[in-house]
């Protein structure tokens, strides 16, 4: 395990796009696909997020929670994961699903309130985004548990917000994953505000990886802005709970740079120079871009064509989310229970009576009510 | 078959479930070694490990979500609850995500596990040991909720609840765990849920009621033959779903309902029997539907204990009530 003062933070790469010491025997260890794929998925995951919120602005989706200014957190931590590992997010993680193999259109579909969004298609494990906040953490921990258990290798994630650290689901769920030693990793996004709440306000303690501890998990704070290092404190973190040495409390320090939703406006809780600050000074996608133009693995052809194709597919998905058949209203009863009791049988032909036929096609007996 | 208390069936059932499906794990608090604070788990831990049978901390939310994550990771969690009182910080993982991951992952997750938890009064019990908020589960899609009162239905309800790819809310009524004894099948016994058990036929009355209220309406019945009266006594058993049918095809034939629970009155189930039976079977009633409940109080310390709990008096002066209308 790393080993940190309170406040340190781990850093390999400077908001100037510069590598640390460090940060140079890691960044030296990747391919070159691995460095282009780190920058490749936050371009596409912060399109991904522009188009969303444009979508919602032209009422084709619904309110949507932005993560811009968080992609480094999100792409750096995703491809640090297994296909075998359970994801458990939050509903900010939009960047992580993609990473997972969540298809873009599913993403949308859940935005326009689609529950067809939530599912994953086969082979992914990513659960759907969790609204009640921590109520995710426990389950992490619940799943990681049974891959102990089964002595499988798989591990499970859950990523929260540093809200979430003030739920006693947040806490229960560090405890038990350190008194078992559990294959979990904690994944806090602490982009310091909670909707307007500053974290000084959530907590007195300045730092949330110092509540790890406390639960005896190791626990790291990272740069959530520095992809690399984000990347690899998790890969580690990874590796030693597939190794049996349990769990791990990552903090990732990033910035939300838009509202918390788009019915949120930020600009009521915020100091205009801090964002300016985060957004101009310390951008995870900037820096990135930096590091690369300079070793000469990136050119502004290459972003543009790379952005075309980014926009294309986003456009694709768009395009299926928005063509996707509703399904009819009987599906309210599909996944209720395995099989449905009577009681519910009868609830669903009244809604059938109402709507027509199954597919609300024509209706079996207009006469009745 | 042999000769046992309920909680013998509760353990039963368990034991079979470790036995013949790998993927069952019992947790909770004091569940190992302790064999749980009723002995319900006795043995369990010696027997099959400290891998399947699990002490956890104290923090329901924590044993409930981590149930959920290894439903979702594909063991088949039996996570106790150590008193129905304790539930509540559990609440939220069980109504938000238990009860709904099946509908909200669209089939993908249905949340396979059953949560026990010792419920009710009748033991005199500390302060805030003896609640019946069965309701609460029951008005949440996505439940089903059990409650035996024999020790076969004990064993046969846990299995079925085991089997059931639903999650599965196990209420055990504490005051009779070891009052009421029964034989127990051996080996693998299930009772179907969603069916209620006629324990009494009579042609007079229907008294429909479960759990620790059960052994009160037999004996109420048995008093009534002596003066002519029949009652038919039903355990309802599954709270949800409920077995429509039974209840229905009773009060058809009996045209008086007298209901028995231990929960407050308003918003118990008494309160959804009646309008099921104001929906299905109006025009066979002879009397109003008539309820004998626990009072809309909090539940009281034992020393009022049993001013509180439905007892024969009460369950008499219905009876009486519903045969003079
Ligand atoms: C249990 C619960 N309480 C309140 C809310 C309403 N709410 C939604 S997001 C949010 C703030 C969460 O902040 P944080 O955990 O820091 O995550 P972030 O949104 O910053 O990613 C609140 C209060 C909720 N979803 N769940
Ligand atoms: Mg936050």
């Amino acid at each position: 395990m790393l080993q940190q003062t309170r406040h340190d933070m781990v850093q390999y790469l400077r908001p100037n796009g510069w590598l640390t010491d460090e940060g140079k025997k890691v960044w030296g260890g990747l391919s070159r696909e691995q460095k282009l794929d780190l920058y490749r998925w936050m371009v596409k995951v912060r399109l991904f997020d522009r188009r969303a919120v444009i979508l919602q602005r032209q009422g084709r989706i619904g309110t949507y929670a932005p993560l811009e200014g968080q992609e480094a957190a999100q792409v750096g931590s995703a491809l640090a994961l297994g296909r075998e590992d359970w994801i458990f997010p939050s509903y900010r993680e939009h960047g992580v699903s993609m990473i997972a193999g969540m298809p873009l259109a599913h993403i949308l579909l859940y935005w326009m309130g689609r529950v067809e969004g939530n599912t994953a298609p086969e082979g992914v494990r990513v659960l759907p985004p969790y609204v009640p906040i921590a109520t995710q953490m426990p389950q992490a921990m619940g799943a990681a548990w049974a891959s102990k258990l089964k002595r499988e290798s798989s591990l499970a994630i859950a990523y929260f917000g540093d809200g979430a650290t003030s739920e006693g689901d947040f806490h229960e769920a560090c405890n038990f994953a350190g008194v078992f030693q559990l294959p979990v990793l904690f994944f806090c996004q602490n982009n310091q505000y909670a909707i307007s709440v500053p974290f000084s306000r959530q907590s007195a303690t300045s730092t949330v990886a110092e509540k790890g501890q406390a639960y005896g998990i190791p626990s790291v704070r990272v740069d959530g802005n520095d992809v690399l290092a984000v990347y690899h404190v998790t890969a580690e973190a990874a590796e030693r709970a597939r190794n049996g040495g349990g769990a791990t409390l990552i903090e990732a320090v990033t910035y939300r740079q838009g509202s918390h939703t788009t019915a949120d406006d930020a600009t009521r809780y915020r100091d205009p120079e801090e964002v300016r600050i985060w957004v101009e000074e310390r951008d995870p996608v900037d820096r990135c871009r930096r590091l690369l133009e300079r070793e000469g693995l990136l050119s502004e052809e290459y972003i543009a064509s790379w952005e075309e194709c980014c926009k294309k597919e986003i456009q694709e998905a768009v395009d299926a989310a928005e063509r996707a058949k509703a399904p009819p209203p009987t599906h309210l009863f599909n996944h209720v229970f395995e099989t449905l009791p009577p009681s519910l049988l009868r609830q669903r032909e009244e809604l059938v009576r109402k709507e027509g036929g199954p597919d609300g096609s024509e209706n079996p007996d207009p006469r009745h009510p | 078959m042999a000769v046992k208390t309920l909680i013998q069936g509760i353990h039963d059932g368990m034991r079979e479930a470790l036995r013949q499906d790998l993927r069952v794990v019992v947790l909770g608090e004091d569940v190992g070694k302790n064999g749980g604070v009723f002995r319900a788990t006795e043995g369990l831990w010696q027997e099959f490990g400290e891998e399947r049978v699990m002490d956890t901390p104290l923090a329901e939310a924590g044993i409930v979500g981590a149930a959920i994550g290894m439903a979702v990771n594909g063991l088949r969690p039996i996570a106790e609850i150590q008193f129905m009182g304790f539930i509540y910080p559990a609440f939220e993982q069980i109504v938000t995500h238990a009860a709904r991951l099946r509908t909200r992952t669209q089939g993908q997750h249905p949340a396979s596990l059953v949560i026990r938890a010792p419920y009710g009064g009748g033991i005199r019990a500390p302060e805030l040991h003896s609640d019946s908020t069965e309701s609460l589960f029951v008005h949440i899609p996505g439940l089903k909720v059990v409650v035996p009162s024999t020790p076969a239905d004990a064993k046969g309800l846990l299995l079925a609840a085991v089997k059931d790819p639903d999650p599965v809310i196990y209420l055990e009524p504490m005051q009779i765990y070891r009052s009421v004894k029964g034989e127990v099948p051996d080996g693998w016994h299930e009772v179907p849920l969603g069916k209620a058990r006629v324990l009494r036929e009579g042609e007079d009355v229907t008294l429909i009621t479960w759990g620790a209220m059960v052994p009160l309406a037999e004996k109420c019945a048995q008093a009534w033959a002596g003066r002519g009266i029949s009652c038919e006594v039903i355990d309802v058993r599954s709270l949800y779903p409920l077995d429509e049918e039974t209840i229905i095809a009773s009060v058809k034939k009996t045209g008086r309902v007298v209901i028995v629970h231990e929960a407050p009155k308003t918003a118990g189930l008494g309160a959804e029997l009646t309008a099921l039976i104001n929906e299905q079977a109006f025009l066979w009633l002879e009397a109003p539907i008539t309820r004998v409940t626990g009072f809309d109080v909090p539940v009281p310390m034992f020393a009022l204990e049993n001013a509180f709990r439905p007892d024969q008096e009460r369950v008499d002066r219905a009876i009486s009530y519903v045969t003079s209308f």
